[in-house]
């Protein structure tokens, strides 16, 4: 009996089958956008559907009513009001109704924050890990203007009107952790749920967007000279974050590079520029905002791992260059999200029924002058316990400048910002220091603003 | 088959016909645009001329000269001459009274081509989504569209045309090893002053047969590479048409069917 030939004929059969029918293929006409000189090859291709759904699923909500500016400060009508005690009392109301409708679940409303005996007080961890969302998103409106521009961000950016945002991500090792020696496989070869599906490393967020280990892998000679000591490993790293990006923001490659020369920023798209002040950006979330909070938040809430949550570019974009097609939801929030009202975060918050703290007036908020180099002279430590802390501003210092804790020292005027030193450090421009109202500071790289292809 | 008796002569070795005289016409007037085009641009670089199709904004119209026009009528006269060189061998095959398997594997590789610089295009409504006449650019042409689906290896047409490209080149080498060791045989084994006897086929067959049980023949392996030739330069063509036309997102997340599978997902 030759029982194999109708057998692998019909194997092969389903086979095709399968690729035919189960991939989402996208039938002409297609949305296309010239992004380079004409016949590089820079072009976006959308599909017509995809792009229909992604816009309707990406829309900005109204706000509640128009909130009523006059009136005392609620920091005086309330207790225990710590960051938004400049807002009204409309102003807040309205602000708290927001908060419902992006984050809290229906059923619990107030409640999913609050206890409602005592609205004051911070014995929920919800509470606590919201008042530090909302200093993140001040921080993110103040000092990240070089990523997010006046655009800028609320709750909703991320949350969606979920609990949790829908893209976080958290520490991945399955279906095995990689081994020593033998069947060392440094995070490949398995589906990598934070690189687009592909055998890519499955950690490397760990190591981009909490960790600083350098992205730059490419050689700037033809020949090896010792300089660069990247490998392969740190090039599939690289690789695995570049294709999160791109499946973050709905884009390819061809959006901020000219993959002719990956690394050369004068031939790079400017959206390179905004990029990177992003990569910096989500680094500085994790690290300052996110990760300190992992001793508040309860264990259901971690990952499998037990590291809490954290924030990747796709949090924000879901799928979409600009997250909500740009729309400035900020504009509606300005009192409450864009400027920094507290002091500096320092370490993990407490769940105890806080009493109300000191606030620095607004205007006097300590925010310290980028640094010419921090590891000389570090920006002095702002208040009075900044062991482990790093004030908002220091972290966005050139990329070579690590974690440096602050040492003690006098404040450092605002110097010069540092000199590009090659790799990835050529697109490095401290954003300026906040001071007063927000200014768009879209500053481009040293080297000048990158050209359109030749 | 055109023109009856039209052109039908020989300059030197080479058959012209009608289809000889407009391969030459097709010839020369796009090496003609070429180089005017190369007169245009800023360099007489051999590596670096490129003649770049139109901006998308011009869609499935013409272009100016400058500005991508040389680039559609360049592609109309290397089609053209591509066809009319097919055409040729047709008539000679058709003269000799052979078959047309020559012509016709011609036609694939013209296949190709038409695919990437017409059938792709239209696809995608303007005519600058065909590649860029240029040494070095059509190479960042390729690097680029490649990268705009993040990783073009996952591209599954993208790997059954690499595996016929490579398998191609096997069977090749493989075949011309064989013949050259049956026609080539080294020294008798029998006397080391005098060179062995050339063997036929039948000590090829056996060869084969020794090695992995099965020896596909002298005209079987004649078929063998032509059909995965064929295979390589058809599989590129459907690698790149579906690129675009029919797929927009990063090639690794394709692969999601297989993920989706009933059996494990």
């Amino acid at each position: 009996m030759r029982l194999w030939i109708p057998l692998s004929i019909a194997a092969a059969g389903s086979l095709v089958l399968a690729m035919l029918v189960m991939p989402d293929w996208d039938m002409p006409p297609k949305q296309t956008e010239q992004l380079g000189y004409r016949g590089t090859g820079m072009n976006i291709i959308r599909d017509m559907e995809d792009e229909a759904a992604l816009k309707a699923a990406n829309v900005v909500p109204e706000p509640p009513y128009e909130a009523d500016p006059s009136g005392p400060p609620i920091a005086i009508i309330y207790e225990n009001i710590q960051v938004l005690g400049h807002l009204s009392e409309d102003e807040h109301n309205r602000l708290m109704t927001a908060f419902t409708e992006w984050v809290a679940p229906e059923e619990e409303g107030c409640n999913f924050c609050h206890n409602p005996d005592n609205m004051a007080s911070d014995e929920k961890y919800q509470k606590v890990v919201a008042r530090r969302m909302i200093q993140m998103t001040q921080a993110i409106n103040a000092n990240w203007q070089s990523h997010v521009l006046e655009t800028g961000v609320t709750c909703y950016t991320c949350h969606r009107g979920e609990t949790v945002p829908p893209n976080t991500w958290s520490r991945d090792t399955g279906p095995q952790p990689t081994g020593g020696y033998i069947g060392y496989r440094a995070g490949q070869n398995v589906v990598a749920k934070y690189a687009g599906t592909t055998a890519l490393p499955q950690n490397h967020l760990e190591a981009f967007l909490l960790g600083d280990e350098p992205i730059a892998v490419h050689s700037q000679t033809a020949f090896p000279t010792g300089a660069n000591t990247t490998d392969l490993t740190n090039a599939e790293n690289s690789f695995a974050l570049m294709i999160h990006m791109s499946e973050a923001l709905g884009v390819g490659c061809v959006t901020c590079h000219n993959t002719r020369a990956l690394d050369d920023w004068d031939q790079s798209p400017p959206q390179r520029v905004t990029a990177w002040h992003g990569i910096r950006m989500a680094r500085e979330i994790n690290k300052t905002y996110i990760e300190p909070l992992t001793s508040v938040v309860p264990k259901d809430r971690l990952g499998p791992e037990g590291d809490i949550l954290k924030v990747s570019c796709a949090t924000c974009h879901n799928s979409v260059q600009k997250p909500l097609y740009g729309v400035a939801m900020l504009k509606d929030y300005l009192k409450s999200f864009g400027a920094v009202t507290s002091a500096p975060i320092t370490g993990a918050p407490t769940i105890v029924d806080t009493p109300p703290i000191d606030r620095p007036p607004a205007g006097e908020t300590a925010i310290t002058p980028p640094a010419e180099e921090a590891a000389i002279t570090p920006p002095a430590a702002v208040g009075d316990d900044a062991a482990g802390a790093v004030p908002p501003a220091s972290i966005t210092d050139a990329p070579t400048v690590v974690d440096t804790p602050p040492i003690d020292g006098p404040p450092q005027p605002a110097a010069a910002p540092a000199a590009a030193d090659g790799g990835d450090a050529a697109g490095a421009v401290p954003p300026a220091p906040i001071t007063g109202a927000p200014t768009v500071v879209d500053t481009p790289p040293i080297d000048g603003p990158p050209q359109p292809v030749q | 088959m055109i023109g009856g008796d039209l052109f039908d002569f020989w300059v030197g070795p080479f058959y012209v016909g009608f289809f000889g005289v407009t391969t030459v016409f097709f010839t020369v007037i796009g090496v003609a645009l070429i180089v005017y085009g190369a007169a245009l641009g800023p360099t007489w670089n051999i590596w670096r001329i490129s003649i770049a199709p139109p901006d998308l904004s011009y869609g499935l119209y013409m272009a100016p000269l400058a500005e991508g026009g040389l680039w559609q009528i360049i592609t109309i006269c290397a089609t053209g001459a591509f066809v009319s060189w097919a055409l040729r061998e047709v008539e000679i095959c058709r003269k000799l009274g052979i078959g047309y398997h020559v012509p016709v594997a011609f036609g694939v590789a013209i296949f190709a081509y038409v695919t990437l610089v017409v059938f792709r295009p239209l696809l995608l409504g303007a005519w600058g989504h065909g590649f860029p006449y240029g040494i070095f650019s059509h190479l960042d042409w390729v690097s680029n569209v490649g990268y705009q689906y993040l990783h073009f290896h996952y591209n599954p047409a993208h790997m059954l045309a690499i595996s016929f490209f490579f398998t191609t080149t096997l069977a090749l080498a493989m075949h011309g090893g064989l013949v050259l060791s049956a026609a080539n045989p080294g020294r008798s084994r029998t006397d080391s002053r005098q060179q062995g006897t050339v063997k036929t086929p039948e000590w090829e067959d056996t060869f084969f047969r020794d090695v992995v049980g099965y020896s596909i023949g002298t005209l079987g392996i004649h078929r063998l590479g032509l059909l995965l030739a064929l295979n390589a330069a058809f599989w590129s063509a459907v690698c790149i048409v579906i690129s675009g036309p029919f797929w927009t997102k990063g090639w690794p997340q394709w692969w999601n069917w297989w993920l989706d599978l009933p059996f494990w997902s």
